[in-house]
């Protein structure tokens, strides 16, 4: 299990763990993987009318590259607009962590987490929409 | 206290500085070849390997005529099973064993299943080459089996009942303790079985079989016992008289010897015969041809010596520590589970799920603590344990599970530094857990549609 510095650097001292209001039409939830496959990630992203992602929090059940990827990601998405974020892909978390190909799974998790709590926010936006034309 | 600490010696041991001192001699002036009759370094050689075939032979109530040297346990369940079958094969073919097994035992298991298959498929070519029309290759086999009915045809089945070379195995479920059922065992047991394969004590639940119960049943229906005893030879009394075991697997570094040395325990009364795996001089009677491994047999001679006159104090001692493990860990966290018997245990195992903790990620935050993981985030199938899975555990509790080994070296301070590290790294990955969090808000986990990948 030869993990590199940048993974244990990011298990050690994790960014961003924590939990956003769901509730807030502005936050939007990825939750992807499951128990049984042996991780499950969750990350919230707090985004602005204008579409600029303002903060992103995570929680991770899963093993040390898992929880580096999501840690990862929660540092990059921060500051930038969905579109720009939409782009973040597996291959470029892989690539910043050195994740053996046993662990590209966990890269992949963290890219399908991104793009889950955008469509969420955007679901949600959607209802809030569709609310207010009826109104 | 050093760091790291050693809690992983299910796994291996570390040499017993006594084991050592006892092999240095053959490994400098007394280099001679067991095998010399003819001068004094041959004798010297052979000397030393008798008297440690006596003291593994001691450890499990032998005879010392009855313990061949290997090269671990490994081989020696290797040599059990091929050797039973193959010499019995006019017997029978069916092999019972458990799902629990160590893979040295489900591998060898699978290879000889599928030695039969592929003796079968011949069968069937050949037969077939008879009755089509068209050659008969692999692609077409299946095509052809079903057209003329392979499976019906007289010839084809007088054939097949032949001894193929290879067995038919029954993989028995375990119990949730992880011990076997007795009634299904005797259920399974057929006029064609020749071998039961069952273990001594579980490798990653600490789980102790009814062995001799298992050992009666066998001897009462004419049926082989082979026990693979590396976990619990040294730590629980094992007598193979009061067992009625008929192969024995042992390997000296689970037990503070060096590595790559182990014994088969063949039975002389009444005989028990097999068939080599590793031809060539003739070397112990036959059984195992190749040069002795001098100085390592001569370490597991001493390893087993200390074992037994050290049993009964070190596992009492030994036993302490893993329950002021348990207590120790289980007082202080919630939603901990242990898995296997806690009635039938090795003393010095510990196998926990913490739930909703990952058990490698774990792991990795305890790093001053050698310890194994029931989770397969390392390996490319990402399948947690298949022993959990056989004992009934849940795949996301496979995933959170830690096995702790104690032995011999450690202290008590050592676990208490352990209790502390332990339950302070699993508060800390549960508030990085959205399961924990889900868990504790009341929602059901299991009501979730979780994107499986």
């Amino acid at each position: 299990m030869a993990y590199s510095d940048k993974v244990i650097e990011h298990y050690e001292n994790p960014r961003n763990v924590g939990t956003l209001d769901k509730e807030d039409p502005n936050v939007g939830t990825g939750l992807v993987g499951a128990p049984a496959c042996g991780d499950v990630m969750r990350l919230q992203l707090k985004i602005s009318d204008e579409g600029l992602i303002e903060d992103a929090k995570f929680k991770t059940f899963g093993c040390g590259s898992a929880i580096a990827s999501s840690s990862l990601v929660t540092e990059w998405v921060k500051g930038k607009t969905v579109d720009q974020a939409m782009t973040i892909s597996n291959k470029d978390v892989a690539r910043e962590l050195s994740l053996p190909p046993v662990k590209i799974h966990c890269s992949v998790l963290a890219e399908d987490a991104i793009k889950a709590a955008i469509e969420d926010f955007k679901k949600k936006r959607q209802a809030r929409q569709t609310k207010q034309t009826a109104s | 206290m050093k760091l790291p600490i050693y809690m992983d010696n299910h796994a291996t041991t570390p040499l017993d500085p006594r084991v050592l001192e006892a092999m240095l001699p053959y490994l400098r002036e007394d280099f001679g070849n067991a095998a010399s009759r003819n001068h004094a370094f041959g004798w010297k050689a052979e000397a030393a390997v008798e008297k440690a075939r006596k003291q593994v032979a001691e450890l499990i109530g032998a005879s010392d005529k009855e313990i061949v040297f290997t090269s671990g346990a490994t081989e020696s369940d290797n040599l059990a099973i091929k050797g039973v079958l193959e010499f019995y094969k006019a017997k029978g073919d069916h092999i019972i064993t458990l799902k629990t097994e160590h893979k040295a035992v489900l591998d060898t298991c699978k290879r000889l299943e599928r030695i039969r298959q592929e003796r079968l498929d011949e069968l069937k070519m050949l037969r077939l080459s008879q009755l089509a029309e068209t050659d008969v290759t692999q692609d077409n086999l299946a095509e052809l089996s079903a057209k003329h009915r392979i499976e019906e045809d007289a010839q084809y089945q007088k054939w097949a009942a032949l001894p193929t070379g290879g067995a038919r195995v029954t993989y028995l479920d375990v119990e949730k303790d992880g011990r076997v059922s007795l009634e299904k065992l005797a259920a399974a047991i057929t006029d064609k079985t020749v071998l039961v394969s069952i273990m001594f004590a579980n490798n990653e639940i600490g789980t102790v079989q009814p062995i001799a119960e298992i050992g009666k049943l066998c001897r009462d229906k004419g049926v082989l016992f082979h026990c693979d005893a590396v976990q619990g030879i040294g730590k629980l009394p094992f007598n193979v008289e009061e067992l009625k075991v008929d192969l024995v697997s042992i390997s000296a570094h689970k037990i503070y010897g060096p590595k790559g040395v182990g014994a088969l325990y063949v039975r002389r009364k009444p005989r028990v015969r097999i068939a080599p795996i590793i031809d060539g001089g003739g070397h112990e009677r036959g059984m195992r041809s190749g040069t002795l491994n001098v100085s390592s047999i001569v370490g597991f001679g001493k390893a087993a010596e200390i074992a037994r006159e050290e049993m009964a104090e070190e596992s009492a001692r030994i036993f302490r520590l893993r329950e002021k493990l348990r207590t120790g860990i289980l007082g202080q966290l919630d939603m901990v589970t242990v898995n296997g018997s806690l009635e039938h245990r090795l003393p010095g195992n510990l196998n926990v799920s913490f739930a909703y903790v990952e058990g490698e990620a774990l792991m990795m935050s305890i790093k001053d603590v050698a310890v194994s993981s029931g989770s397969a985030c390392t390996s490319a199938s990402l399948e947690p344990s298949y022993v959990l899975r056989a004992c009934g555990v849940e795949e996301d509790m496979a995933h959170s599970s830690i096995r702790f080994g104690i032995g011999r070296f450690n202290t008590e301070e050592e676990v208490d530094f352990v209790v502390r590290l332990v339950v302070d790294k699993v508060r800390k990955l549960r508030d990085m857990s959205p399961l924990y969090e889900m868990a504790k808000e009341g929602v059901d986990l299991k009501s979730i549609e979780w994107t499986a990948h």
